[in-house]
């Protein structure tokens, strides 16, 4: 028990009074959250339109040569480890080509091609749940496949596969961890400097766990706040 | 208005359509009757092109939109679809349903206009003098076309006797709602001919009057109208000539007291008195 007051108050001396919570929040939190979010808009946009090309009707030459490097986009990301895939853009790509967008832009670029892979099976299965009906209905109309994708089926599609895409923010939180291999600042990188700073690992790595676990809390929440708003379409009133 | 020559359709081997010659004018309401499996929906959605026609010709307006090198969508615009399913939006609103292709087709028309006026000075240094083209005119802004679809959508709402639902979704509405607002949803865009896909067959029967009502109420209004139904006695009323189809070709084609009264073929004998 002396044992944990001992390290407690190493930990509150590193993390309060030496101001090391002021670096948790302000960037490794921060870089985090911005790792994870803008990562999945970008993976949202990207699957959204993989998914869209994948759906098309395949009797024209274009759409099939682009499913099939597509397939080849998806297979590669979905494949390979994303830290593998963050070295290989960090130390290999960008510097052969010989561009430097630093390390937090590598990082949200990759997460977002990476959940892009993710999410754009998601997203085919989603559209794929949407009925026939009302792709017909907007061609009718006299909108284009792209219009009534966007406008008709997408939104939809995202209704339905809400709970998942919620699951793939989550995952992808929690992978932003692999973000210090290429020297970014994130919440790993800040509780593992608090820890060295006293040699005193257990209660840093703790509260870093429950930060963690209080972001997946407040996802899971704003999930269910969206579904039962989208579920109005759904409700007699 | 439409005219339709030897119009074949396949799915892979199987021939659905084996040359259908109709000619549609203008006011016409053409009812298509015959045996399940006839290729009756098959030759409905050929006319729009929703299904590409295998061979022959779909001449709308005196353009051939069976040919895939027209844009297909500007020509829809023109002609209105009803479902069987109703097919309503389910993410919009009623009102929402109605208004939106009236609307993205204003916004896209004013886009356009408006690109090809910012970019005619330079595309104009590349014609001669007398190709030279002048400016588009312009006369409504985004908003002004939103509020003008709006109120034709509430229009029309009041006209199907729907006013109080404009703001609700799909889902809370009865068959027979439903299919009304489908109808609302395809005279927005003020069509030239509206197709009818059995449009009561999947209504509780104690709703198919309503929405027989509002047809018969284009009908005498003046709209062009090509229905799939079997409803036989909605076909002997209101239509103004009925298709008897038959293993995808149209094997009688006569005025509906004619047709009902006296029909030539054997197999039209036959169906009438299975249906009557
Ligand atoms: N997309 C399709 N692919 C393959 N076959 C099809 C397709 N659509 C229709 N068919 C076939 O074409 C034939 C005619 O179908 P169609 O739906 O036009 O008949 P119908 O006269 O409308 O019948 P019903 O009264 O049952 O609606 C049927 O044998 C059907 O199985
Ligand atoms: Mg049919």
């Amino acid at each position: 028990m002396a044992d944990i007051a001992i390290r407690w108050s190493k930990f509150w001396r590193s993390f309060w009074i030496n101001e090391g919570y002021i670096r948790v929040f302000s960037e490794g939190l921060k870089n985090t959250l911005i790792i994870a979010v803008v990562g999945l808009i970008i993976g949202i946009v990207i699957g959204t339109l993989i998914a869209a090309v994948k759906v098309m009707p395949k009797y024209k030459i274009l759409p099939r040569i682009l499913d099939k490097i597509l397939a080849l986009y998806v297979g590669f990301f979905r494949g390979t480890p994303i830290v593998v895939q963050l070295l290989l853009a960090y130390f290999v790509i960008f510097p052969m080509v010989g561009i430097n967008i630093g390390s937090i832009n590598t990082c949200v670029l990759v997460f977002g091609l990476n959940s892009g892979a993710y999410i754009s099976e998601m997203m085919r299965a989603g559209i794929q749940s949407v009925d026939p009906g009302q792709m017909e209905a907007g061609r009718a109309l006299g909108m284009s496949y792209s219009v009534t994708m966007m406008k008709i089926i997408v939104p939809q599609a995202v209704k339905n596969i809400l709970p998942t895409l919620g699951n793939e923010f989550i995952a992808l939180i929690k992978e932003t961890s692999v973000a210090s291999f290429v020297a970014v600042v994130d919440l790993y990188k800040v509780f593992t400097e608090i820890g060295t700073s006293n040699y005193e690992y257990l209660i840093p790595y703790l509260f870093m766990a429950i930060i963690y676990i209080v972001l997946v809390m407040l996802i899971t929440l704003g999930i269910k706040i969206m579904e039962r708003r989208l579920q109005k379409s759904d409700r007699r009133n | 208005m439409i005219d339709v020559i030897d119009l074949k359709k396949s799915f892979g081997k199987l021939e659905v359509l084996k040359g259908v010659n109709v000619k549609i004018e203008k006011g016409d309401i053409v009812c298509v009757i015959g045996p399940s499996g006839s290729g009756k929906s098959t030759f409905l959605r050929c006319l729009n092109c929703m299904e590409d026609p295998t061979g022959g010709q779909i001449i709308f307006h005196g353009v051939n939109i069976a040919d895939m090198r027209v844009d297909i969508n500007l020509h829809r615009r023109k002609i209105g679809m009803v479902f069987q399913q109703f097919n309503l939006f389910n993410n919009k609103t009623v009102i929402e349903n109605i208004m939106l292709a009236p609307v993205h087709v204003g916004v896209s028309d004013l886009r356009n206009a408006k690109l090809h006026n910012f970019f005619l000075p330079l595309t104009n240094m590349f014609r001669k003098k007398k190709n030279k083209k002048s400016a588009l005119e312009i006369t409504q802004t985004k908003a002004q076309i939103k509020e003008e679809a709006r109120k034709n959508a509430l229009h029309l709402l009041e006209r199907i006797g729907l006013s109080d639902k404009a703001d609700v979704y799909p889902s809370t509405l009865s068959g027979g709602q439903k299919q009304r607002v489908a109808i609302a949803r395809a005279l927005a865009m003020n069509p030239d001919v509206i197709l009818f896909d059995e449009p009561t067959s999947a209504l509780d029967p104690e709703m198919v009057g309503e929405v027989l009502d509002l047809m018969r109420e284009l009908a005498e209004d003046g709209m062009t109208m090509v229905v799939v139904t079997h409803e036989m006695g909605f076909a002997r009323e209101v239509a103004s000539r009925i298709l008897f189809m038959d293993q995808g070709v149209i094997l009688e084609e006569a005025d509906p007291k004619s047709f009902f009264e006296s029909p030539k073929h054997q197999r039209t004998q036959e169906f009438l008195s299975k249906v009557l």
